[in-house]
């Protein structure tokens, strides 16, 4: 989520009870397309109203994991790998750099935190701890880096 | 025809995009630069070399207003040679950055560029100096330009301290490449330029010589 987080928890409640009852209709889990899909459509149709973008990734049988980002305006559009909200524009010369395709779970963990600790280094209004989400087939874990055991960078 | 309007590019302001760097080594300094210049959405100029020389040892970097900047940098070169006449011998890298300082703060209300000043002297070895707003501080590398927020993360992450020239050379183009993607301002080819005791080295390096990254 990013942007106005009031706008983006309202979106997500929304989306949360569309794709519940899709799933039930479905008889089966959601489709990650599905859910970036739900949340294009409210992100489009209520486009004036609303300043919030979201990037969608998750794991399902049909396509395996699968990361989509839906931009404010309403657009969808799926990538190998993608950074969004206002910290994000001091990391897309990192991420293009550093990003390889088919890399190892503990290579991708450490390119993420390293991309967020960048981040959080330059945008004034991102900080705090890192949070991280790991998507398998499997399941989902969570992961959490405090401030303090986040990568250090040569002016710190 | 009669009551035609002219361009929109020929009324809008135009300015050097841009991306800029420049960083130290052990021994000297290198310079870099994009080469657009756009008036709005137009580019005007897609082969401008932003690296201006201040004396033989000494370059500023362009960025902001391309008639700001390129104001500012001729001013300063005409003061420094009055300056490196009275004192005898090459100025410092220090005293051009003042230069450009002192008349970047002064008419801080009605310019908009910021130039990046760095070179070697025999006092203090290669030095970079950022000039933004008029401030005036030295720093082991300092970027620039529009295309530099994107590249933040990447110079972070990558700068070490004591890196040769050839090192220094490669962390340049490499920055570069990648703001020049990502920047809509940025682009064109790219120019270096190293400078030490011995020489002072112009390069260009073509758009289909830069590095290239996974989604190209």
């Amino acid at each position: 989520m990013a942007g106005s987080l009031a706008d983006a928890q309202a979106v997500t409640k929304a989306a949360k009870t569309h794709l519940s009852f899709h799933s039930v209709q479905m008889e089966s889990p959601p489709l990650v397309m599905a859910a970036a899909s739900v949340l294009k459509e409210l992100c489009y149709k209520n486009k004036d109203e609303l300043q919030a973008g979201f990037i969608t990734a998750g794991w399902d049988m049909k396509k395996g994991p699968q990361v989509y980002i839906v931009s404010l305006g309403g657009m969808l559009i799926s990538q190998p790998v993608t950074i969004g909200g206002s910290g994000s524009t001091f990391i897309y010369g990192y991420v293009d750099a550093k990003y390889k395709p088919n890399m190892t779970r503990e290579e991708c963990l450490q390119f993420a935190t390293n991309a967020l600790a960048l981040a959080m280094g330059r945008d004034n209004v991102s900080g705090g701890v890192a949070h991280l989400v790991v998507i398998t087939k499997k399941g989902v874990e969570h992961v959490v880096v405090p401030g303090n055991k986040l990568p250090r960078f040569h002016d710190e | 025809m009669l009551g035609e309007a002219e361009p929109h590019w020929l009324s809008e302001e135009v300015k050097t995009g841009t991306t800029i760097i420049a960083i130290e080594f052990n021994g000297g300094v290198v310079l870099g630069s994009d080469s657009r210049v756009s008036a709005g959405a137009s580019v005007v100029n897609r082969v401008m070399n932003k690296l201006s020389p201040l004396h033989d040892k000494i370059y500023c970097a362009l960025s902001g207003s391309a008639a700001d900047a390129q104001t500012i940098a001729e001013m300063v070169n005409y003061q420094l040679d009055v300056h490196s006449m009275e004192i005898g011998e090459d100025p410092q890298v220090r005293s051009a950055a003042n230069l450009v300082r002192n008349i970047s703060y002064k008419y801080k209300e009605e310019l908009s560029a910021h130039l990046i000043v760095a070179g070697w002297d025999r006092r203090a070895g290669g030095q970079v100096f950022a000039t933004l707003n008029g401030l005036l501080t030295r720093q082991p590398f300092a970027v620039g330009g529009s295309g530099s927020s994107y590249v933040y993360g990447f110079v972070d992450a990558e700068y070490r301290k004591g890196m040769s020239k050839e090192d220094c050379q490669q962390f340049v183009v490499n920055t570069l490449s990648l703001a020049m993607n990502r920047d809509g301002s940025s682009g064109g080819v790219a120019y270096l330029v190293s400078i030490d005791e011995h020489c002072t080295e112009e390069k260009v390096i073509l758009g289909n010589d830069l590095p290239t990254f996974f989604d190209q």
